[in-house]
């Protein structure tokens, strides 16, 4: 049984130097079977393990990560929440995840940082201003939060834009979603490990997948570099490398591997108390607790596995921030690195089952999973438990892709690719 | 970022061209008698492979020509570039 955190505990831990801590989750050895493993240890995997215990009484489970809980796109996302995607499919789907997140810390016991604090997508063309109109009435249809900012609106939401209208791509409007935040990423990885854990889920790190043993039209369990594990539900979340874990079980999918690159600067004093994004150039800028200022850029067009990204794509993305706050111009950046994003066709995830009898994909989240992660966990758990998918993800499956039926949020991903 | 060597203008910065995805995608010769897997097939599916990977890339920002590329996705090192229409190296 775990202890619970709270201000009585952080008092008695301080007495005694904060060195009586419990640990927060075990570090077990892979056990010879499991009911069931998921494959990726992010914040998406462990909110699927979570949620299979919690909701769907699936104790024997397994996560294997191949590196450290949180080590991969967790920790490298810019943090952003929100819900205000355009298509009905994709509003469910988000907002189920917002309206999780709303409740998160409490329910984890473990503080996520679940910050309110609103974003806003800035309107630089016409085109722009129309397709943002659009999708806040399309929103607010769907019992999304949004509303249409003007210019003023938008200079008063955030006094440091620069609203000129001589600058190259003047601000000419903008929507906000209240509701929508940003929560600190590790926390939300290690709040669902130490929840998983709690209810007899293994997680084990270091544990790279090597194969997928396949039996029939089913699965037999998955080689990896701590042994064989034997299983015949395997649900994998493995973001950039989804396309790697699939070849090994023979499947191909429509998805393509990308940088994806974040910056972040040296830290200041508040500034800027909101999330703004703009999708037409290609900048958006939101404040830690820190104090640092997270920068999200773009991703590269090619493929790849490196975990770097081209300095262009920085410096395009920097460009674009120093033209809409010129109060930035002189603030040194002090971390730059890449992610490897695993991109669907119609910048939609994908969530589902496949031909393969007990193997799951939940992958495709591309350049804005973090924001999804509870709402992801929930659904792929309810997708694995019952071999059959949610009502809110049941758009977001493979045969899409062969149907026709996509789920085209290109618009509203906010992030080019 | 990277150096391409394209093989009409020779060594450029990789912000000068653009990456057009899996090379040797064959278009069906008869779209009309395909099955709707085998579109989904060829429209959407990719190896999208860490490793060796074969794709096309265009010198956009240059002479705008399409040629084919054999690179190594898992750390960006070009192993080979030939033109469209030249055989595959083999390795």
């Amino acid at each position: 049984m775990k202890n619970k955190y709270s201000i009585l505990s952080l008092f008695k831990n301080a007495l005694s130097y904060h060195e009586n801590w419990q640990r927060a989750w075990r570090d077990p050895e892979p056990k010879k079977e499991y009911d069931a493993v998921i494959i990726g240890g992010g914040g998406h995997g462990l909110a699927t393990a979570y949620y299979l215990a919690k909701k769907h009484d699936m104790k024997n489970i397994a996560v294997v990560e191949k590196g450290w809980i949180g080590g991969g796109n967790t920790g490298r996302n810019t943090t952003i929440i929100r819900s205000n995607y355009l298509w009905d499919a994709s509003a469910g789907l988000y907002d189920h995840a917002l309206k999780i997140w709303e409740g998160l810390s409490q329910e984890l016991n473990y503080n996520v940082m679940f910050s309110q604090r609103g974003v806003m997508n800035l309107a630089h063309n016409l085109q722009d201003v129309r397709d943002l109109k659009r999708r806040t009435h399309a929103n607010r249809l769907n019992g999304i939060d949004a509303v249409y900012l003007n210019t003023e609106q938008v200079k008063k939401f955030c006094p440091i834009i620069n609203t000129s209208p001589n600058i190259r791509y003047p601000v000419l409007g903008g929507t906000l979603q209240k509701r929508a935040g940003t929560a600190r990423h590790d926390a939300v990885a290690w709040g669902y490990a130490r929840g998983a854990d709690e209810m007899g889920v293994d997680i084990i790190q270091n544990c790279e997948v090597k194969g997928i043993k396949r039996n029939g039209d089913g699965v037999e369990g998955i080689e990896t570099t701590k042994g064989f594990i034997k299983t015949n539900k395997i649900g994998v979340v493995a973001a950039g490398h989804s396309s790697v874990v699939a070849n090994m079980a023979g499947l191909k999918l429509p998805l393509e591997s990308k940088p994806l690159q974040a910056l972040v600067s040296e830290p200041v004093k508040p500034i800027i108390d909101t999330v703004v994004m703009s999708n037409a150039v290609h900048a958006y800028v939101s404040q830690s607790d820190k104090g640092e200022l997270v920068i999200g850029a773009g991703t590269d067009d090619y493929v790849s596995y490196s975990q770097k990204g081209s300095h262009e794509i920085v410096e395009g993305t920097l460009n674009a921030i120093l033209e809409l706050y010129p109060i930035f111009s002189r603030m040194r950046m002090l971390r730059q690195w890449g992610g490897i994003v695993d991109i669907c066709p119609d910048a939609s995830p994908i969530i589902s089952k496949t031909s393969i009898k007990g193997l799951y994909f939940n992958c495709g989240w591309g350049t804005g999973g973090f924001k999804a992660t509870p709402g992801s966990g929930d659904l792929f758990a309810h997708t694995i438990a019952n071999d059959e998918p949610h009502k809110l993800n049941a758009a977001f499956n493979l045969n899409r892709f062969v149907s026709g039926d996509l789920v085209d949020e290109h618009g509203a991903a906010a992030v080019a690719h | 970022m990277f150096l391409i060597n394209c093989p009409f203008c020779g060594e450029r910065e990789q912000s000068e061209f653009k990456a057009g995805g899996e090379a040797h995608i064959v278009r069906p010769k008869q779209p009309t008698e395909l099955s709707d897997d085998e579109w989904a097939e060829y429209l959407f599916m990719r190896k999208n492979i860490k490793g060796i990977q074969f794709e096309r890339w265009n010198h956009i920002h240059g002479c705008r020509k399409w040629f084919n590329m054999v690179r190594d996705t898992s750390n960006d090192e070009i192993k080979a570039v030939y033109k469209m229409g030249e055989k595959p190296p083999v390795e």
